[in-house]
């Protein structure tokens, strides 16, 4: 599809997108465009700018230049419009399991308006938390928590708000194997049930092949004709952007010789220092990508 | 397996009755010592004021505190704490109530922060007691700049403790608010400052040290009544068996003073002593 007419019915666009932190370049040249209801998940080498690519989508950070555009509007500092689940300090401390879901209901309504609805807020927010398995822990606080189930607050602290697009740094990176997997079996449930966009950061190749509908390496290991001298700085790009199947599987298909496969592709183009390919060569699979080369690449 | 010993080394693992008489030892160790030396002296000079006995002590608590003063018609001991204790609360109070406000806002507010906390730094480095006669020529040497001294030497102190502790708040935190809904005041006063609370009564606690200090310089210098009015004030007639039960006096109070305010902080923000451990 052409940028254009992507520009327009994407659910989060970025076109031109490049960060730098003085001298230091880190994401060079990002184009994406993510169709809603997708999960796209971001892999890539530590260090290659996965987490500033998802703050700059939520507007904590901005791009030094380049457009990043959600719903087809300009992104601005973060607000109702996105939600984000990062991997801790996502709940208040102080609050309780309820408070902490009902938080966005009272901060986005007035005095009056919240004192009214009162009743109605607290029926909605236990409704998520029941669908989260909570309900009996509603009254605690999250220092008395396992780690799984402070994430499953966190989400339905975002949910409760209806993001146009859901925001998921590293979320369950702190999480023991078992609940890992538990929890990514519950974010795809939530999926098929709310058909929300989520943009989800890991350092699991594994997590992401299994969550994702959209898979995006980022990559700092690729070539381009800019030369290879010491003035260069590169920073990293999408070097490879796969679709993945749209329904959620069980976990079986972690055991299948297709999904290791498509793991170990992905770790020779995106992780591997000696697999270096021109910029014009990505391997860009999937129908909604696109790139814009500057002149002497193409 | 080897057994950790009760009181020696790195891996000392005293059994709770030891812990116990360990605290109790340094206490009694003071108390026997006085008892001796008191002794002493007084078998031979029984009208020695160095060293009074525990009853001569009692008596003269027992004046102050239970027998009507024969030229003001107070009850000396009672009137001097409620001086005091007026002295320090408001002075230390409106401290706590301003440098919550102003950490809250410095620590958020990045602009309020270049703008005040260079000079708040400035401020708690002046030492207050230097700046006391200011404070006598300014405001009288009334009750104001004696709250004011206390305000002072304390305000400085709690608003960069408040600033610091706002900072430590992941930006995390702050951004998923945004994502909340939250505005910029909402953010602030909704969502940072229950999360301070905690933090102040710590901040407060500590404060109460110097506070003491210099309410009872501020006394000592010009008072009618008080604590430390009182003590500067026997002083002069060597009235060691007033001086030493007034001191006790003043511990006490503090210590009272601090465990109401450790109770509230345990039983109201529970949340806040399990996430510092």
């Amino acid at each position: 599809m052409n940028p254009d007419e992507l520009r327009k019915t994407s659910c989060l666009f970025l076109e031109d997108v490049y960060k730098a932190y003085g001298s230091k370049v880190v994401l060079d040249n990002i184009d994406l465009a993510v169709a809603a209801g997708e999960i796209v998940t971001v892999v890539g080498p530590s260090g290659c700018g996965k987490s500033t690519l998802l703050r700059l989508v939520l507007g904590q950070e901005f791009p030094s230049s380049g457009t990043v555009l959600v719903d087809g509007q300009p992104c601005g500092f973060a607000d109702r419009s996105r939600g984000i689940v990062y991997q801790k300090y996502s709940l208040f401390p102080h609050l309780n399991v309820l408070d902490n879901v009902l938080l966005g209901l009272r901060l986005s309504y007035g005095f009056f308006e919240r004192r009214r609805r009162r009743k109605e807020f607290e029926e909605r927010a236990m409704t998520y938390l029941t669908r989260m398995g909570l309900q009996e822990h509603s009254r605690k606080f999250p220092h008395e928590l396992s780690g799984g189930m402070r994430q499953r607050v966190a989400i339905a602290q975002s949910l409760i708000m209806q993001p146009k697009i859901l925001l998921m740094d590293e979320p369950f990176g702190a999480l023991d194997p078992g609940s890992r997997e538990n929890m990514q079996i519950f974010l795809l449930e939530l999926w098929e049930e709310f058909k929300m966009t989520i943009f989800f950061v890991t350092h699991d190749l594994e997590e992401a092949v299994f969550l994702g509908t959209r898979i995006i390496v980022l990559s700092q290991y690729y070539t381009d004709n800019r030369g290879h001298g010491e003035e260069v700085r590169r920073g990293a790009r999408i070097v490879a952007d796969y679709a993945l199947p749209k329904v959620a599987q069980s976990t079986l298909v972690k055991t299948t010789a297709e999904f290791g496969a498509l793991i170990q592709q992905i770790r020779q183009e995106g992780f591997n220092p000696k697999y270096i390919r021109h910029a014009s060569s990505f391997d860009l699979a999937h129908p909604h990508s696109f790139q814009t080369l500057c002149a002497e690449d193409r | 397996m080897p057994t950790p010993p009760k009181f020696l080394g790195i891996h000392a693992s005293p059994p709770n009755w030891l812990r116990w008489l360990l605290t109790i030892i340094p206490f009694a160790l003071l108390v026997i010592i006085y008892a001796l030396a008191s002794d002493t002296r007084q078998r031979e000079n029984p009208s020695d004021k160095l060293l009074p006995t525990a009853s001569k002590m009692y008596d003269a608590m027992q004046r102050a505190a239970f027998e009507e003063n024969a030229r003001t018609g107070e009850y000396q001991l009672w009137t001097d704490t409620g001086a005091s204790l007026r002295r320090i609360g408001i002075g230390l109070g409106i401290a706590a109530l301003c440098g919550l406000l102003c950490g809250l806002n410095l620590g958020i507010f990045i602009g309020m922060e270049h703008l005040f906390l260079p000079f708040v730094t400035f401020v708690s480095i002046i030492p207050p007691l230097a700046v006391l006669p200011i404070l006598f020529i300014v405001f009288g040497v009334d009750e104001l700049a004696k709250v004011v001294l206390i305000f002072i030497g304390t305000f400085p102190l709690i608003t960069r403790d408040i600033q610091l502790t706002v900072k430590k708040i992941p930006r995390e935190q702050i951004i998923k608010a945004c994502t909340l809904g939250a505005s910029q005041t909402s953010l602030a006063y909704r969502i940072v400052l229950p999360q301070i609370m905690p933090r102040l009564i710590e901040t407060v606690r500590i404060n109460m040290g110097p506070a003491w200090l210099f309410l009872i310089a501020a006394e000592a210098i010009a008072a009618t009544n008080g604590l430390g009015y009182r003590i500067f004030l026997v002083r002069r007639y060597l009235a060691m068996d007033l001086i030493i039960p007034y001191v006790l006096w003043i511990v006490l109070i503090g210590a009272v003073v601090d465990s109401v305010l450790r109770l509230i902080l345990r039983t109201r923000y529970a949340w806040y002593l399990e996430s510092q451990e």
